[in-house]
């Protein structure tokens, strides 16, 4: 088949996608804008719930993508409706005309450094979610100091989420479940240190969240205090200190730490913003990718022709990226031939 | 007769005789009120919080709870300094919110 579909970002959502629709006897085009497929995978050491290599889950979905069109390190420089087609045009000279764009541009962390009174990137031992994933896989990094073993270490939930003034009143959704999980991990290694995570709400909706909640709880005895941290300083010892309220206690409360992980949370990838504008394609109000329906069709934009999954629309797990993606091929198939029947018809 | 013993009053809230007039009242002119998730940043970073159990968190859920005197016993140790007013992460205008309870309980003494 000789339609061109442009798959815009090479993670779990585009590299699905592409395989589907390979399948479907199409051979799409994926944009990746870095040097490797996999989007977050790649960043990413275990995935909840059943602990799975992210390394592993990425590998299998690259390796079903061989025969897709790959283009690594590009991106987009205009994107343009011409008729029934959009025409694009890449930064290594190549000009596409194509039938459908599905937008699979994922989400970004937000930026720890902007929750200045968290310290991360001031003090000596804070780190993030994606750090301490990064150590996980094996990474140097000398803020996670444990020479002597971690006595305690922290988890604050919510950094950049539900934050009207982080600019992000949203909930991030999956950070609840991953700072279980990191905690959990952390106990796995260091099992006689202190681990506590200072949350606002737990939000366990998924797959066997509920189990890692408990099992966090009776096997390995992480402390959960609903309180959101509101300052972090540090000692002379270059330890952390944090304060937050036991709200359930009602009674302030103060921790030193050897390590402190904040969860930054998920705000719509930057890059995203230019290919909105470049489309008109509107924005939620949530700052996410509206989509033609929320409830029954989360995968159209608004816009004929141009198809979104995965996290462009707001925070996703993995699990649920994919099935976006299995749906919006199948979309993408159905466009296709609804255009072909009515062009033919026409003829 | 002194049989030893005597009964606490008790101290369960009950929701179809509370009297919420006041927090009614100061809805009204603070609708951000509604906002608050009962985070605790407010009271994490309160510096009267420590020595007087002063509290915008719980100032809101007892007004929320009919709790007047306990939420005016609180009010009375702020010291206006509006720190939790910078945590807030709903951005809750606290130390404004604080002022108008105080000025509802100033017009209460009036009337006295």
């Amino acid at each position: 088949m000789k339609e061109n579909i442009v798959i815009i970002g090479g993670g779990a959502a585009g590299l699905e996608a592409a395989y589907q629709l390979l399948t479907l006897g199409y051979t799409p085009i994926i944009i990746e804008k870095s040097g490797h497929l996999g989007g977050h995978l790649y960043d990413w050491n275990r995935l909840f719930p059943d602990m799975t290599p992210a390394k592993q889950v990425a590998k299998a979905m690259m390796e079903r993508v061989k025969d897709a069109n790959i283009f690594l390190n590009t991106e987009i420089i205009s994107i343009d409706k011409k008729d029934d087609a959009y025409a694009i045009v890449l930064n290594n000279g190549i000009s596409i005309s194509c039938t459908a764009v599905l937008v699979t541009t994922g989400f970004q962390l937000f930026d720890a450094h902007k929750k200045e009174e968290y310290g991360y990137g001031i003090y000596d031992h804070v780190i993030t979610n994606k750090d301490l994933e990064g150590w996980f896989n094996g990474n140097k990094d000398r803020r996670v100091d444990d020479k002597d073993g971690l006595k305690a270490v922290g988890f604050v939930h919510c950094v950049g989420s539900r934050d009207i003034k982080a600019g992000n009143s949203q909930c991030s959704k999956v950070c609840c479940i991953t700072a279980i999980k990191q905690a959990i991990e952390m106990k796995e290694k260091y099992p006689d240190a202190e681990v506590y995570c200072f949350y606002m709400d737990l939000r366990m909706f998924g797959k066997k969240y509920e189990d890692f909640y408990i099992n966090g709880q009776k096997d390995h005895g992480i402390h959960f205090i609903r309180g959101r941290v509101s300052e972090v300083s540090e000692n002379i010892d270059g330890k952390v200190i944090v304060k937050a309220e036991d709200t359930l206690n009602g009674k302030p409360i103060k921790v030193t730490l050897d390590l402190l992980v904040l969860m930054a949370g998920i705000v719509c990838n930057s890059d995203t913003a230019k290919l909105a504008s470049a489309l008109k394609l509107p924005t939620d109000t949530d700052g996410f990718l509206k989509s033609k329906d929320n409830v029954l069709n989360i995968i159209e934009s608004p816009k004929e022709g141009i198809f979104y999954a995965g996290a462009c629309t707001g925070p996703k797990t993995v699990p649920e990226t994919v099935a976006e993606a299995r749906a919006a091929a199948l979309a993408i198939h159905n466009h296709i031939n609804s255009h072909k029947s009515w062009t033919s018809d026409s003829e | 007769m002194d049989f030893g013993f005597g009964i606490a009053p008790s101290s369960s809230i009950n929701l179809d005789k509370v009297d919420l007039s006041l927090y009614r009242k100061v809805k009204e002119v603070e609708p951000d009120i509604e906002r608050c998730m009962a985070c605790g940043s407010c009271s994490a970073t309160c510096p009267a919080a420590k020595f007087s159990g002063m509290s915008v968190r719980k100032v809101i859920l007892g007004l929320q709870r009919g709790q007047q005197k306990e939420v005016r016993k609180m009010l009375s140790n702020c010291m206006l300094c509006g720190k939790c007013n910078m945590v807030c992460p709903r951005g809750i205008n606290t130390r404004h919110l604080i002022l108008s309870v105080c000025r509802y309980f100033d017009m209460k003494e009036e009337q006295k």
